[in-house]
C-alpha cells in the first residue's frame, strides 16, 4: 500500500522549496534548494531527487505551489492550487502553532507580516518600495565581509557594543556599514547593527500601524539567523518562536491547501514525476498590437507550447492562436 | 493648430469630442503606456508623482506625432497638480519642443468656466460662445455616459458566465470610440456597447464581495497606472467598486452651478469624524468614502496612491485607526514606475483571501472580531 502524500511546492526568489507531507500533515521530506535564477532547472532536479527516493512508496494525491515562481511550477507539475505566499505563510503556521497571532516573515526579496486573530488572518502588509532588510541583502554583506551567511547570527550573538548603522537603504546601510568599519568598530559589533538595523526598518516599515501581538512567529529564510531573532526580541519585549521547518513553510502551507482541496474534488492534476526529464522552454515577446505593448510569456513542454500568460487583452492566453514566438 | 492633451482614464472621450465639434484638430496621444511612462521619467524630477510623468509621457508622444499645442487644466490647490502645467512648460522648451499651451483653471467657479470657453473660442476663433457652451455641456453628458458604461463592466465582470467576455467588448469599445469623431458618433458608440454589454449572460444571483476603491483620483481612474486592478479583481470574482469617477469629479468642481448635484457634502460628512478640513488632493474623499463602505457593508477597501503623494500619505496615517474602530480590511498599495506587477498581484491575491475568510465567518454567524 503506497502512503498517501501532498506535495507542496515554494518557489521563491533565492530558495525553492518542496516538501512531501502525509495525510496526518507531518513531514517526510524537505528539499531547500537554491533556486539560482534558474527555477525550472531546480524545480526538475528537485522532483527527480524525491523520484529516486520515494517514487515507489507514495502516491501523489495533491500539489500546491506558491511563491513568486508559483503560476509557472503550477504548469510545470499541473498543480491543483496556486496560492500566494501570504495565505500560505498563514495557513502553515497557524496548522502548526494553533494561537499563534503574529507572524513576521522574512525572505529573499520581501519581508511580510501577518496579523491573525481568532485563526484567521484579519491583516498584513508587505514591504512595498524598498527591499532594504531581507535576505538578500544579509546574503549581500555576508559575502562582503567574507563571513558565512550561516556564521552570520552566532556573530551577531557575541557583539559587546551596539553600533548603529542606517538601515532605510540597502546601498546607504553598506556605505554606512563601512564607514563604521573604518572607525575601527568589530565585525561582530558591525554584524549585529546590521541585524538592528534590519530589525528597525521592519517595523517601521512593514510592521507600521500594526499591533503585534504574542505568541510571535518569526518564519523564512532570515529565521535561521540568531541575531535578527534576538533582535526583534529586543524591540518586542517578548519571547520570538521559530518554529521547526520554519524555512519551508511556504511549501508547507501550499501542500495543506493541496490536501484540503484534494478531499473536496477526490482527484489530482498532478502529471507525474516523469516531467523531470521533460525539457521545459520559456520563451517571451512583446505584442505589439496595441500600445499595451504587453509581455507575453509562454512555456514550451518539449517544443509544444503548453501555457502562455501576461497579455493584458487575453489574445495571446488562448493557446490555438499560433505564437510569433514558436 | 493641432492639439494635444494628456490621459487620465476614460476623459479623452469627451475632451476629443469637444475639440472635434469645435472643429479644432485634435492629436490624440496613445493610450498610457510603457513608452509613455519611459518619456516622461526620463525627464522628470525623481520625486514627483506618478501621474506627473506620465502625463508628460503622453504629451511628448503627442507632440512627436505632430502637435504643437498642449492642453492642459491648471489650478491653484488640490495638490502639486496645480503646477504640472508650469513645470511640464519649461521641460518641454528645454527639451527644443516649440509647443504652447493652452491652459484653463479648474471650473471651481463662473470665473474658471469662462476662462475655459475662453480659451477654446482662441482655439476655435470661428465659434460662438453659445456654440462653445452647448459643445461643454454635450461633453458633460458624454464624461457621464462614459463613466455609466464603464461602471457596468464592473459590475458584470464578476459575473459573467463566459469569463473574458465583459474585457474583449471593453477592448473593441476602446479601439472603435478612438477613431469616432463628434457628439453624435460618440453617443452612437457608447450607445452600441450598452447594448452589447447588456446581452452578455450573466449570473445576477452570484453573490459577489464588495471591495471599495479609494484614494488618488488620477490611480484609481488611469489603468495603466493602477495595473488593471478593478478587471484583475473583477475576473476573480470580487465586484469592485470606484468611489469616484472623472464626471463625479467634475460635478464636485461645477457644484456652484445651482442644478449641479455631487456627493461632496454627504463624503465631507462622512469623513467628519477622522478627517474635518481638506488638506488637498482627495484625502478627504478617501476618508469619506471609506465611512460609506463601512455603511454598506463593503468586505474591504484598497487604498491607491502614487509614490510621494502627500494628502494621501496623511490618509494612509489614518487608517490604521478606522481599520481598528470600523472593523473593515483595508489595504494601501503604492503605485509609481518601479511597480512591479508580480508582487502586486500576490497582495491583491491574499487580499482576496483575507476578506472570503471573513464573509465566510460572518455567514456561518460566528462572531468575528479583531481581538
Amino acid at each position: 500500500m503506497k502512503e498517501k502524500v501532498f506535495l507542496g511546492i515554494d518557489v521563491g526568489s533565492v530558495s525553492t522549496n518542496i516538501v512531501l507531507v502525509n495525510e496526518n500533515k507531518e513531514i517526510i521530506e524537505k528539499l531547500y534548494l537554491r533556486t539560482m535564477g534558474n527555477p525550472i532547472k531546480v524545480l526538475k532536479e528537485g522532483l527527480n531527487n524525491i523520484r529516486e527516493q520515494y517514487a515507489d512508496d507514495i502516491q501523489i494525491m495533491g500539489v500546491g505551489t506558491t511563491g513568486s515562481g508559483r503560476t509557472l511550477a503550477s504548469f510545470m507539475v499541473g498543480g491543483d492550487v496556486v496560492k500566494n505566499e501570504i495565505t500560505s505563510h498563514a495557513v502553515a503556521s497557524s496548522t502548526y502553532v494553533p494561537d499563534v497571532k503574529t507572524i513576521l516573515e522574512i525572505g529573499g526579496q520581501d519581508s511580510k507580516i501577518i496579523i491573525l486573530r481568532n485563526h484567521v488572518v484579519c491583516d498584513f502588509a508587505m514591504n512595498t518600495v524598498c527591499a532594504a532588510g531581507t535576505g538578500s541583502f544579509l546574503d549581500r554583506q555576508a559575502a562582503r565581509l567574507g563571513v558565512p551567511i550561516e556564521a552570520f547570527g552566532d556573530l551577531a550573538l557575541k557583539s559587546q557594543t551596539p553600533v548603529r548603522i542606517a538601515g532605510r537603504c540597502a546601498v546607504f546601510a553598506e556605505s554606512d556599514m563601512i564607514h563604521k568599519q573604518q572607525l575601527g568598530y568589530s565585525q561582530e559589533d558591525i554584524i549585529n547593527g546590521l541585524c538592528e538595523a534590519l530589525v528597525r526598518n521592519y517595523l517601521n516599515n512593514v510592521g507600521k500601524g500594526k499591533e503585534i501581538l504574542s505568541p510571535v512567529v518569526f518564519q523564512g529564510g532570515v529565521a535561521a539567523n540568531k541575531g535578527i531573532k534576538k533582535a526583534f526580541e529586543r524591540a518586542l519585549g517578548c519571547e520570538v518562536y521559530v518554529p521547526e521547518h520554519y524555512n519551508v513553510m511556504g511549501a508547507l502551507g501550499a501542500a495543506i491547501l493541496a490536501q484540503r482541496e484534494a478531499q473536496r474534488k477526490h482527484q489530482t492534476n498532478f502529471l507525474g514525476f516523469d516531467i523531470a526529464d521533460i525539457d521545459f522552454q520559456v520563451k517571451g515577446f512583446e505584442c505589439q498590437h496595441c500600445p499595451n505593448a504587453c509581455e507575453v510569456v509562454g512555456i514550451y513542454k518539449d517544443d509544444l507550447l503548453a501555457a502562455r500568460w501576461g497579455d493584458k487583452c487575453g489574445r495571446w492566453t488562448n493557446i490555438n492562436l499560433e505564437s510569433p514566438v514558436a | 493648430m493641432k492639439i494635444t492633451f494628456p490621459h487620465m482614464g476614460t476623459t479623452f472621450i469627451p475632451i476629443k469630442m469637444i475639440l472635434d465639434e469645435l472643429n479644432i484638430e485634435v492629436i490624440l496621444p496613445p493610450k498610457s503606456n510603457k513608452r509613455a511612462l519611459e518619456l516622461g521619467v526620463k525627464c522628470s524630477p525623481e520625486a514627483i508623482c506618478v501621474p506627473f510623468k506620465i502625463i508628460t509621457g503622453n504629451i511628448l508622444e503627442g507632440i512627436e506625432k505632430g502637435a504643437d499645442t498642449v492642453f492642459m487644466l491648471t489650478g491653484c490647490g488640490p495638490c502639486r497638480f496645480g503646477i504640472f502645467h508650469a513645470l511640464q512648460r519649461e521641460i518641454i522648451h528645454d527639451m527644443g519642443h516649440d509647443v504652447e499651451f493652452l491652459t484653463a483653471d479648474r471650473f471651481s467657479n463662473y470665473e474658471g468656466l469662462r476662462e475655459f470657453s475662453q480659451r477654446l473660442k482662441e482655439a476655435s476663433p470661428q465659434n460662438s460662445y453659445i456654440k462653445i457652451i452647448r459643445t461643454i455641456k454635450k461633453g458633460l453628458k458624454v464624461l457621464d455616459e462614459v463613466d455609466t458604461l464603464y461602471e457596468l463592466t464592473n459590475k458584470l465582470r464578476p459575473r459573467e458566465l463566459n469569463k473574458g467576455e465583459v474585457d474583449y467588448i471593453w477592448a473593441q469599445f476602446e479601439n472603435d470610440i478612438r477613431t469616432s469623431y463628434g457628439y453624435k458618433e460618440v453617443m452612437h458608440v457608447i450607445k452600441k456597447y450598452h447594448l452589447q454589454l447588456k446581452e452578455i449572460e450573466v449570473d445576477y444571483k452570484k453573490p459577489c464581495l464588495k471591495v471599495a476603491i479609494v484614494g488618488e483620483i488620477y490611480t484609481i481612474l488611469e489603468n495603466y497606472i493602477n495595473l488593471n486592478i478593478e478587471r484583475k479583481l473583477g475576473n476573480m470574482g470580487i465586484e469592485a467598486i470606484r468611489t469616484t469617477s472623472a464626471s463625479e469629479f467634475v460635478r464636485e468642481q461645477l457644484d456652484f452651478i445651482p442644478f449641479m448635484r455631487s456627493q461632496k457634502k454627504k463624503i465631507y460628512k462622512a469623513a467628519s469624524k477622522y478627517l474635518d478640513i481638506p488638506i488637498g488632493g482627495h484625502a478627504i474623499n478617501s476618508i469619506g468614502n471609506i465611512m460609506r463602505a463601512v455603511k454598506n457593508d463593503y468586505d474591504g477597501v484598497i487604498h491607491l496612491l502614487p509614490f510621494t503623494c502627500m494628502p494621501e500619505i496623511v490618509v494612509q496615517s489614518i487608517l490604521p485607526t478606522i481599520e481598528k474602530e470600523q472593523n473593515i480590511p483595508i489595504m494601501t498599495l503604492v503605485l509609481d514606475e518601479m511597480t512591479g506587477e508580480g508582487g502586486y498581484i500576490t497582495r491583491l491575491e491574499a487580499f482576496v483571501d483575507l476578506i472570503q475568510k471573513r464573509r465566510e465567518m460572518k455567514n456561518e454567524g460566528k462572531s468575528f472580531s479583531w481581538y
